[in-house]
């Protein structure tokens, strides 16, 4: 595992996101910087993809359930190259295939269509049990937000993906503590996290999710045949110190003055 | 092909057991009703290629929408009242708005469910599915329809679809040699200057409120309008414009059912027939027998009948 490199790809999602989102006028920055380093982690170490093809059969699969949070997987594609970095400055725009929520007919590489939260679960144990039922080896990946966790069918779902021992399914918590009213634990509390998923029927651990280290640990812990969801704890507006931890960022855009404020920081590291 | 009085449901419990052997991308899901909505037969000879996800409708839809991502093609089944009312939000995002070739195969439609009553009568289950961008809305009138119906949605990959089913053996209306076709409408007994337009279990009843009006002297055509989406348009302005009546049936809220798909296609009309739309009014079902409940919601034959009798008398003295 390249830690530098994978930091670099962090600083560019980040980076991306901000100059997007500013662009857009509107957005989710919290959520989309909270997930840099684990996107990075996603696209460039943990899942098998293709270096040019983005629709590769072989691939592994990557579903944002949190789909507000598509400024970061619009980044991650155009750090992939499977889009141009110009094109993330269309988003939500009209006419854009860079829709405010990500959808899959109008982006090649949006493995499914997400924003109404909590579906996105469901989903990938779809299609992890359609892959195990072809005998095909890949792996499924899904990112939920912890606010996410108040929608019901997570846990219809939890209990599907227990129930079928998908072992081929990994889901990775994005838990920044923060959703639109402020914190999750006063709008309504999701802890205990582990001991919820654990009791769910599934092998669960706990990781710093702007650890590189820390996420290969997590996604390396030993499955024994169940589901695995690995809970990030992650600071929402993470790498923009202004937006660190500010319920307030998670559907604000920053101006594009503030933008280049932080491509300029950026840069000067 | 059957001729004795079969249950949509039934029909689509045989039409997946052909499926199963013709068909190796096809799963199904169900949510704890296999035996009502009649995948346990299938469940039974293909056991690794059926998902039970328990009492959890919306995760039903999603599970299904990633097996239609890995490429199988997927049949979810439930109540009509779950599929697309406890549902809905999970058909709209995951299946409908992502175009996923998903096919919706709710059974227990409309009133005759019967005592489980209102709480579990889909009533408004064809306006909820039709108003969805790209969903085709299909709705069989007898077990020989629903069977070829099951077959055809299989091969439909460019978007989902919703079949609606029934709980209640109905006898067979399709004609000797019928073809299902997607956005084809069946003219079952031909005879102007009156068109009942029908689906489902109001087909057979149309067909008998005709033949009673014929011993009157009032002739009748009766149309099965089993692709209520896509709507069979040509066929619809063609009839209009050679009827002087036109009466719609269907167990269902007269809002927003065939009744109304059928009057939006006509609205632009300049000059169109009276279109009088039978059907379920502003009020939600109770606990009956099938048959009790469709005389309680004047939807029988006689209903049909003396609704067309009324308005046709006043066509006549006018």
């Amino acid at each position: 595992m390249n830690t530098a490199l994978l930091r670099q790809k962090a600083q560019l999602l980040r980076r991306l996101i901000m100059l997007s989102i500013a662009e857009a006028g509107s957005g989710h920055p919290g959520g989309s910087l909270s997930l840099a380093e684990i996107m990075s982690y996603l696209y460039f170490f943990q899942a098998q993809l293709h270096a040019s093809d983005v629709n590769w059969p072989e691939r592994d699969r990557i579903i944002l359930s949190k789909g507000h949070a598509a400024p970061v997987l619009y980044a991650a594609l155009a750090a992939k190259g499977y889009i141009s970095e110009e094109e993330t400055l269309t988003l939500r725009k009209l006419g854009s295939r860079l829709q405010g929520h990500p959808d899959m007919r109008k982006l090649p590489g949006v493995e499914m269509s997400t924003g109404s939260l909590g579906q996105g679960l469901s989903v990938a144990n779809g299609l992890a049990l359609g892959l195990r039922l072809q005998g095909k080896p890949n792996k499924v990946y899904v990112v939920l937000g912890d606010g996410e966790l108040q929608e019901g069918q997570v846990w219809e779902a939890a209990m599907t993906a227990a129930h079928y021992r998908l072992a081929n399914l990994t889901a990775v918590v994005d838990y920044n503590g923060l959703q639109i009213d402020g914190h999750t634990a006063a709008v309504k509390r999701v802890e205990p996290l582990a001991e919820k998923w654990q009791s769910f029927g599934w092998k669960t651990v706990t990781v710093d999710g702007h650890s590189f280290a820390d996420l290969y640990r997590g996604f390396h812990t030993e499955r024994n045949g169940y589901p695995l969801v690995v809970i990030a704890r992650t600071v929402k507006g993470k790498g923009v110190d202004y937006m660190e931890g500010v319920a307030d960022w998670h559907g604000k855009a920053p101006t594009l003055e503030q933008a280049r404020q932080f491509v300029l920081a950026l840069e000067a590291i | 092909m059957s001729i004795k009085p079969e249950a949509t449901r039934d029909a689509y419990g045989r039409a997946l057991l052909t499926l199963g052997e013709t068909r190796p991308d096809v799963v199904v899901l169900d949510a704890d009703l296999s035996k009502s909505t009649k995948t346990a037969a299938f469940a039974a000879r293909y056991p690794e290629r059926f998902f039970n996800i328990g009492i959890a409708e919306a995760d039903l839809m999603g599970t299904a929408c990633g097996l239609a991502l890995a490429e199988l093609k997927p049949f979810a089944s439930t109540f009509a009242i779950f599929a697309t009312g406890r549902a809905y939000d999970q058909v709209r995002n995951s299946i409908t708005y992502p175009r996923l070739p998903v096919v919706i195969a709710a059974t227990h439609a409309g009133l005759t469910v019967g005592p489980d009553g209102g709480s579990h009568q889909s009533i408004e289950d064809i306006a909820l599915m039709r108003v969805l961008p790209g969903m085709q809305v299909w709705v069989p009138a007898d077990g020989e329809e629903a069977y070829q119906m099951i077959i055809a949605a299989a091969s439909v990959m460019s978007g989902p679809v919703y079949v609606r089913l029934g709980r209640q053996p109905v006898p067979r209306v399709v004609p000797e040699g019928y073809v299902f076709t997607p956005g084809k409408a069946c003219i079952l007994s031909e005879g102007a200057p009156v068109a009942v337009i029908a689906c489902g279990v109001m087909v057979a009843a149309a067909l008998e409120a005709a033949r009673m009006l014929k011993t009157e002297g009032i002739y009748c055509q009766v149309i099965n309008m089993s692709s209520i989406k896509p709507l069979d348009t040509e066929l619809l302005r063609a009839v209009a414009a050679t009827s002087e009546l036109l009466v719609t049936a269907e167990e269902h809220l007269v809002a927003g059912g065939l009744g109304s798909a059928c009057a939006e296609a006509l609205a632009v009309e300049k000059t169109r027939p009276p279109l009088v739309m039978m059907g379920v009014e502003d009020c939600f079902g109770q606990s009956g027998e099938a048959h009790e409940l469709l005389e309680a919601y004047e939807l029988t034959a006689e209903h049909i009948a003396a609704k067309v009798r009324v308005h046709w008398n006043n066509i006549v003295r006018d």
